[in-house]
């Protein structure tokens, strides 16, 4: 996969913003020169042939004009033939002249081939008073014929012309003139690769002012994706591009007061929160140790008096312990939580969690010796005891810890299973929130609502995490991952 | 009766505080300032305290100064510091100032009073009785002094407790847990931040160069280890 993306990379690049707009320059650049040299080919070509025509015909008729005064019919073929050649000679070498009268036919050029004069062209002349012209090929050359009857002037003016029956013909080859226009072709043929490779070249230019805003506009983008509200792009012209950029900007400086606005908001109730745990820390020093002297004292005082005394002594530890619970949890927020990490033998780790909580005897343990981590011990101890005091407060007993180290052998896990009813399916998604209780009748539960929130983000801070889930015979599983090396942040 | 000198600017904290204590047998004397503290502890008429327990957060001179100033001046007086904030720096900071441990306000009677007993217990005087030399440090175990090339040094319980704890067994690696249960008396989940303080605090005062330790050597991942020299 790694190795075919640079060729899809390319590939995506070839149908890219690019390569179609030089494509549609260089389409447009020989459309364009394909259709006007066409244009102009023929049109030149047109305009050199009937200037040749018009100069043969004019010629023609006056060479025949000459000759005739000076032949009288009926003609023998000696004269026919002197008759063609003279004309022939005001002409030009390349041109052959045929006459007929008759059923004698005499050319300029006895061994020239007279094919060129077609049946069509005679039978035109025959029939038409008047000189008619045909382009013929012959040989892949192209000629053009003309041929025309000749009138023997009136002996009496009045009279009209009489054919004379003597018929001239001549050919003469167009291909100099051919060569001429095809020249003109062959130069645009010739000019067409430059004007491709310029019409390339202005198509990259044209992409490349279109692109760098564009592209820009796309780096912007990204980093705002990455987070970095703060990069604008820069606005140059007055055309749609500037105007895109200056939308963009307008968005993305709203985008950044929102999200300042938000981040401030957000600053502001973590640390009201820590501000008010703070607060509420001195009065609960003083009315904690006091407590005390309360209960102590309870017993020796009238039922009513101890009951309260008592009350007040209990909510007065609730009471710290979740000023304590905020208090992690405002550090959590500010980023102020750090790990004590220390190599430490798991098993010994939730060992002794279980005896400070006097709880060895109401828990079933599955602890393989050897299996060790670096991590923050105290931490650590906080995520476990959650993790327990959750299943034996809403769980059933038999409650299991089970340590075991990852299949990579770069993890190690703690699982926390017991067997009473499970989580509600909608509470799974939950159980880690604040304040988060899964039963809404139990409001006042031992725990602050914030224990299973303070675990996850201790696990987090060592780069690990906290699931929970049903097992399929019943009861919940909490399982802590965490990493056996976290980052480094060593200790002496 | 162990006395106890309670420096609390919070009027009911510190009543608090004093009511429990007395009630469970000590005797207390109170200062609400930094410098009535001192100035109680530096008056020879004054009450022999025999431990502060020491707030942060106090108006003028801060919990901070006011135990830097009793280390400077040569105190050995043990000192609980009481944090309201609890957060890491503070800690950190009140334990390098030279305080022997720390509690996180609010706290209860009973966990308070086992920090100041485990505090006291390390001012004792040690049974065992035996001068030693190690390579210029003269430690006697039972007139509790340490001596540096001829120089008496002036170690707070806490620091010749834990000096006294390593240099019995040279050459032996004792993990921060270990000496946490040994020398503070504190469960598993005390902290090791603790030992690492005290340890730097005592590496000051007795090694030649505190940057490459000679008697009190780290075992990288695993704890401190005297010696050997």
């Amino acid at each position: 996969m790694t190795v075919l993306r640079p060729t899809l990379r390319a590939l995506r690049r070839l149908g890219g913003l690019r390569t179609r707009l030089v494509v549609a320059f260089v389409l447009i650049a020989l459309v364009s020169g394909v259709t006007a040299t066409a244009l102009a080919y023929r049109e030149s070509r047109n305009a050199v042939l009937e200037r040749k025509q018009d100069a043969v015909q004019t010629e023609f008729r006056n060479r025949v004009e000459q000759a005739v005064a000076d032949f009288d019919v009926p003609a023998d073929e000696v004269s026919l033939s002197g008759f063609a050649r003279r004309i022939a000679e005001g002409l030009g070498d390349d041109t052959l002249v045929v006459a007929r009268y008759r059923t004698l036919t005499a050319a300029s050029d006895r061994s020239a081939d007279r094919t060129r004069i077609t049946p069509d062209l005679l039978q035109r002349v025959q029939n038409h008073n008047g000189m008619s012209l045909q382009r013929v090929e012959w040989r892949g050359s192209p000629y053009l014929a003309v041929g025309t009857p000749v009138t023997l002037d009136a002996t009496d003016p009045g009279t009209p012309e009489a054919p004379s029956g003597l018929e001239v013909f001549a050919v003469t080859s167009l291909q100099a003139e051919l060569d001429a226009t095809t020249g003109v072709a062959d130069a645009v043929r010739d000019g067409i690769l430059p004007v491709v490779l310029l019409a390339a070249v202005l198509g990259l230019l044209a992409a490349g002012t279109v692109l760098r805003p564009v592209r820009e506009l796309g780096r912007a983008t990204r980093r705002h994706a990455a987070g970095d509200y703060t990069s604008r792009v820069r606005v140059r012209g007055r055309d749609e591009l500037a105007d895109l950029a200056r939308d963009f900007n307008k968005a993305a400086s709203a985008l950044e007061a929102s999200i300042d606005e938000l981040r401030a908001q957000d600053e502001r109730a973590k640390r009201f929160v820590a501000d008010v745990s703070h607060e509420l820390r001195t009065p609960l020093a003083a009315m904690t140790m006091v407590a005390t002297v309360l209960d102590e004292d309870a017993s020796s005082l009238p039922p009513d008096t101890a009951h309260a005394a008592r009350t007040v002594s209990a909510e007065t530890a609730r009471l710290a312990r979740l000023v304590d619970d905020l208090m992690e949890m405002s550090r959590f927020d500010s980023g102020a939580a750090r790990l004590n990490l220390a190599g430490t033998d798991l098993a010994e780790a939730v060992r002794a969690t279980l005896a400070l909580r006097n709880w060895t005897d109401r828990v079933e343990t599955v602890l393989p010796p050897g299996i060790t981590a670096r991590i923050d011990r105290r931490r650590v101890d906080v995520i476990v005891a959650n993790l327990v005091g959750n299943a034996l407060r809403h769980g059933a007993p038999p409650v299991t810890v089970t340590l075991s180290a990852g299949p990579a052998g770069d993890t190690v896990t703690v699982e926390v299973t017991d067997r009473g009813p499970g989580l509600p399916p909608e509470a799974l998604d939950h159980v880690f929130d604040r304040f988060y209780k899964a039963d809404a009748a139990r409001t006042r539960s031992e725990g602050s609502g914030l224990g299973t929130a303070i675990a996850l983000e201790n696990a987090r801070l060592h780069g690990g995490t906290v699931e929970a889930a049903n097992r399929p015979g019943g009861g919940a599983v909490f399982t802590l991952r965490l990493p056996r090396r976290p980052a480094p942040e060593e200790t002496p | 009766m162990p006395h106890v000198l309670l420096i609390e600017d919070d009027v009911s904290v510190r009543d608090g505080m004093e009511l429990v204590l007395r009630r469970h047998g000590y005797d207390v004397s109170t200062a609400a300032t930094g410098e009535a503290a001192l100035a109680l502890l530096a008056d020879p008429a004054g009450p022999a305290a025999e431990l502060a327990v020491l707030d942060l957060m106090l108006p003028g001179m801060d919990g901070f100064e006011v135990c830097r100033r009793l280390r400077a001046g040569g105190s050995t007086l043990p000192v609980i510091m009481l944090t309201a904030r609890g957060d890491d720096s503070d800690i950190v900071h009140g334990l390098e100032a030279g305080a022997d441990d720390y509690v996180v306000k609010p706290v209860t009677a009973a966990v308070l009073e086992a920090r100041i007993r485990a505090a006291l217990r390390r001012a004792e005087p040690s049974r065992s009785a035996q001068g030693e030399d190690h390579a210029g440090l003269g430690i006697d175990r039972a007139g509790l002094t340490v001596v540096k090339r001829g120089t008496a040094i002036a170690l707070p319980p806490t620091e010749l407790r834990l000096l006294l704890e390593l240099s019995a067994s040279p050459g032996r690696v004792f993990s921060r847990e270990q000496l946490l249960e040994s020398v503070w008396d504190h469960d598993f989940l005390g902290d090791s931040r603790l030992v690492d303080a005290a340890v730097g605090r005592l590496r000051a005062k007795i090694e030649d160069l505190p940057a490459r330790p000679r008697y009190i050597q780290t075992v990288r991942g695993f704890g401190y280890r005297f010696g050997p020299v």
